[in-house]
């Protein structure tokens, strides 16, 4: 019981990630304690039993000896056989729940997918414009995406077309920038610039090698695959600078491959896309906007 | 020694065996030689994959890419990955310890290919001289150990078709091993044992050898299709040409995943000998032990794409290879519990080799617990392809397999040598590693947390600190080494004599004379069907009351 407490303790005090600013932070910053909360129950719990063994049961001083002759203890076994079944159960049914919180699990509405209970419970809540998961899938869904004949690849919380009133991004990535094209205003950024509260579509493609797309703050990660263009839907919640980093490794700079997404409050925002705007910056932009 | 031998045995092979030393360095056939063989190989390669990694720390003490060249320094991390996986880990637990133990256990004179299992070894020499090589004529390969297309058809060629030809030669000697352990566990058993009285190292072998026989050759056709594509400029995995890249990462996965187990499944098998004969007592469960193994190598096969939740996986693989990784947890929960449960009541001996065994349970169990959390889709999105990764993964290769390693040197070294180590120094080697590995990786959990990519030269400044730390750990690792090379080397002349069973033990192989004779005994090979017979009968302490109520109190 005390290890409980200690678990509780440890798993609301102890911090161990970024300041959370996405939607999807929060759920995820929830499952981390839970998991860490049951982690540093087993851990505690099992390196105390192996303290404790190895000083109680230490070989004496001249004492040749055995143990005791115990071979094997069906219930014991079946009891810790059953003990982390159970934990593991009871942490995927939660993970699963906080994916499809996330928006992670959307496309599981595809009668293809069907998988066990879990898909189910989401099939009925499901949207039918969702993406089409995979090869054999595409050919069922009515897709949404502009140019169906592109197949896009999902994302987390990717449903294409259905999020009306999100701001759309063309993300390029390629050795060793990530290169943010806004139709809106028809100009590359090198930065992200987002509003707060309002959710953001990334369109990604890679031109060279695989890249991945990765906000720590918002704990997102988007491997961006060439040929496979991806879509990536968040919402960021909070203002401020956060890095982007580029995961996955892509040659000699992936290291220095970083850049910043930057959350305005609303009207900075639009103060900031009016100022870029081909029309205030003419030359730069369009001469940039001719490789996105 | 060899005189004992009744000269009607073989008189043609040992004109053409060299004798002493010799034999290290020739084409043997003996078993117990090969091991060794194995053994010392990888111990080599060992040295050089931890210079490496010391040359990856020195250049991550500051946020600047100012130690190394970067494409060095991708050349320095795919070396190092390549080099401890498939030259020191793989080859060390299944080569050395198998090809040494495995005859023993199951009461042989060899195994049953002999002249397959010394080509399986030297294979590995020139595949290692190989691999080196290319860094100082063309180049290593700079694509990391996972090799991924596009980047490793974009990175120079010659560096990445020598990493290729090399890890097939591996890949080789690693089939040719496990075709030998199944062979030799379940065909050349003395007559009168049964499967259900080897020692457990034997099922671990057995279960490992499966995996390799079923993964690597899936491994070794597509490094043979990325090699195409690098040399005669197909487009298997390229998307330029039609290609799809992810399909590489799943081939890829379903041999490297299992490989894990490759690496880590052995070292299951040698804790589960150790520490009954240090403990002295009982393997606890040796059924349930059994069925584990087998779930593992099933569930094993089953998993590869948790490496892949962020490369566009459909949600539904995302959801079962979610719930079919956490799962392996099960049957590894049996075995962590069964060797407490050997450990409770015995009369623990705390020498070198109970320690880096009971060090091993510990970063076991707390990698085990980030391997759990890194099968959830939703925390693995966040943290895949960072440091959080390289720490669960270094907490469960090195802190679990590699202090696995030590353990059985320090337990089997009296075997091999006649001669046993010095305990002093064990210790301080043990505690040396103890501190320096977890100060190096266990600092690396928050740095991926919060925002450190793997694989980087140059990182955010915020975790320069961190970073620092993380070194010294890895100097300390460094300096722990001397300790162990020091007592090895000092040891095998000058250390106490050993005799022919120094701790007592039950299992086949201490049942005959150290160093043991060609054929492994004198005369006929013993029977041993209680390989793990320890311990005074029950009821002289009340046991079950006690640990019941301990157990309850951890697991709830
Ligand atoms: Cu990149
Ligand atoms: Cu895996």
């Amino acid at each position: 019981m005390l290890l409980v407490l200690v678990g509780l303790w440890v798993g609301q005090n102890v911090n161990m990630l970024p300041v959370a600013a996405s939607s999807n932070a929060p759920l995820y910053d929830q499952l981390f304690t839970v998991l860490f909360v049951i982690g540093t129950i087993l851990f505690l719990g099992i390196l105390g039993l192996l303290l404790y063994s190895l000083i109680r049961f230490r070989r004496k001083e001249g004492d040749l000896g055995d143990g005791v002759a115990v071979e094997g203890n069906l219930q014991l076994e079946i009891f810790w056989t059953a003990v982390p079944a159970v934990v593991v159960l009871f942490v995927g049914i939660y993970s699963y729940d906080i994916y499809d919180r996330m928006g992670g699990m959307i496309p599981l509405s595809d009668p293809h997918a069907m998988h066990g209970g879990m898909a189910m419970e989401s099939a009925a809540t499901g949207p039918s414009d969702s993406m089409p998961p995979g090869m054999v899938m595409a050919a069922n869904v009515p897709s949404a995406v502009e140019g169906a004949e592109v197949r896009t690849w999902g994302g987390i919380g990717g449903s294409p077309g259905s999020s009306s009133g999100a701001l759309p991004v063309d993300v390029t990535a390629l050795q060793f920038a990530f290169l943010f094209h806004y139709p809106e205003g028809d100009f590359i950024s090198g930065e992200l610039h987002v509003k707060a509260g309002q959710q953001v579509e990334l369109r990604m493609e890679a031109r060279d090698v695989i890249h991945a797309f990765w906000v720590p703050e918002f704990r997102l990660k988007q491997d961006v695959i060439p040929g496979q263009p991806t879509i990536l839907t968040f919402t960021p919640t909070r203002a401020g600078s956060y890095p982007i980093v580029c995961a996955e490794l892509c040659g000699p700079y992936h290291g220095g491959m970083r850049s910043t997404v930057v959350v305005h409050e609303p009207d900075a925002f639009d103060a900031w896309l009016d100022q870029n705007r081909p029309a205030t910056v003419a030359s730069a932009a369009s001469g940039l906007s001719a490789t996105g | 020694m060899t005189l004992a031998l009744p000269p009607t045995a073989s008189s043609a092979p040992p004109s053409l065996q060299p004798e002493g030393w010799l034999r290290y360095l020739s084409f043997s056939l003996d078993h117990k030689v090969i091991g060794l063989q194995y053994l010392v190989t990888g111990f080599i390669f060992y040295f050089i994959g931890g210079a490496l990694a010391g040359m990856i720390r020195i250049e991550l003490v500051s946020p600047m890419s100012d130690f190394l060249q970067r494409d060095t320094y991708n050349e320095v991390l795919t070396l190092h990955g390549t080099v401890m996986i498939f030259l020191w880990i793989v080859p060390v637990v299944n080569g050395a310890f198998g090809n040494y133990l495995i005859p023993f256990y199951v009461g042989a004179r060899d195994m049953a290919f002999p002249r397959l299992n010394a080509v399986a070894f030297w294979l590995i020499p020139p595949a290692g001289i190989l691999l080196i090589a290319s860094y100082f004529i063309a180049g290593a390969s700079q694509s990391g150990w996972t090799a991924y297309p596009p980047l490793s058809l974009t990175t120079p060629a010659a560096g990445q078709v020598v990493w290729i030809l090399s890890v097939l030669l591996l890949g080789g000697s690693s089939i040719f091993g496990g075709i030998n352990f199944i062979a030799t566990v379940l065909k050349m058993r003395r007559p009168g044992l049964k499967m259900m009285q080897l020692p457990m190292y034997c099922w671990a072998m057995l279960g490992t050898s499966f995996l390799v026989v079923l993964a690597t050759p899936v491994l070794a056709g597509t490094l043979v299709l990325l090699s195409f594509d690098i040399l005669a400029h197909t487009g298997f995995f390229n998307p330029a040409l039609g290609g799809n890249a992810v399909v590489y990462q799943h081939l890829f996965w379903f041999y490297s995943h299992p490989a894990v187990y490759i690496m880590v499944l052995p070292a299951f098998g040698l804790v589960s000998e150790i520490l009954p004969v240090h403990a002295r007592k009982p393997l606890f469960g040796y059924t349930t032990m059994v069925y584990s193994i087998l779930g593992i190598v099933f569930l094993g096969l089953i998993v590869w794409a948790h490496h892949m939740f962020t490369s566009a996986t459909p949600p539904w693989m995302r959801l079962f290879f979610t719930i079919a990784t956490a799962f392996i947890a099960v049957p590894t929960g049996i075995k962590f519990f069964n060797w407490l449960a050997t450990l409770w009541g015995g009369k623990i001996a705390l020498n070198s080799a109970m320690l880096f065994s009971c060090a091993f349970i510990v970063h076991f169990v707390f990698g085990g617990i980030t391997g759990v959390a890194l099968a959830q889709v939703p925390f693995d999105i966040h943290v895949h392809d960072t440091y959080f990764v390289v720490a669960h993964f270094h907490y469960i290769v090195y802190g679990g397999t590699v202090f696995v390693v030590f353990a059985s040197l320090y337990h089997w070294y009296p075997k091999f040598t006649g001669r046993m180590l010095n305990e002093d120094m064990g210790r301080l080697h043990f505690t040396l590693t103890f501190i320096g590995f977890n100060l190096c990786f266990a600092p690396q959990h928050w740095l991926g947390l919060n925002g450190m990519p793997r694989r980087v030269a140059e990182y955010d400044p915020q975790f320069t600190l961190v970073n620092q730390i993380s070194s010294v750990g890895a100097l300390l690792m460094a300096i722990s080494t001397l300790p162990l090379l020091i007592n090895v080397i000092w040891s095998a002349f000058r250390g106490p004599m050993a005799g022919d069973n120094p701790w007592n033990a039950l299992t086949p192989e201490w049942l005959t004379s150290s160093p043991p004779p060609v054929e492994n005994w004198k005369g006929p090979a013993p029977l041993v069907t209680h390989p793990y017979g320890y311990g005074v009968p029950e009821g002289q302490i009340d046991l079950k009351g006690a640990s019941g109520k301990e157990l309850w109190t951890s697991g709830s």
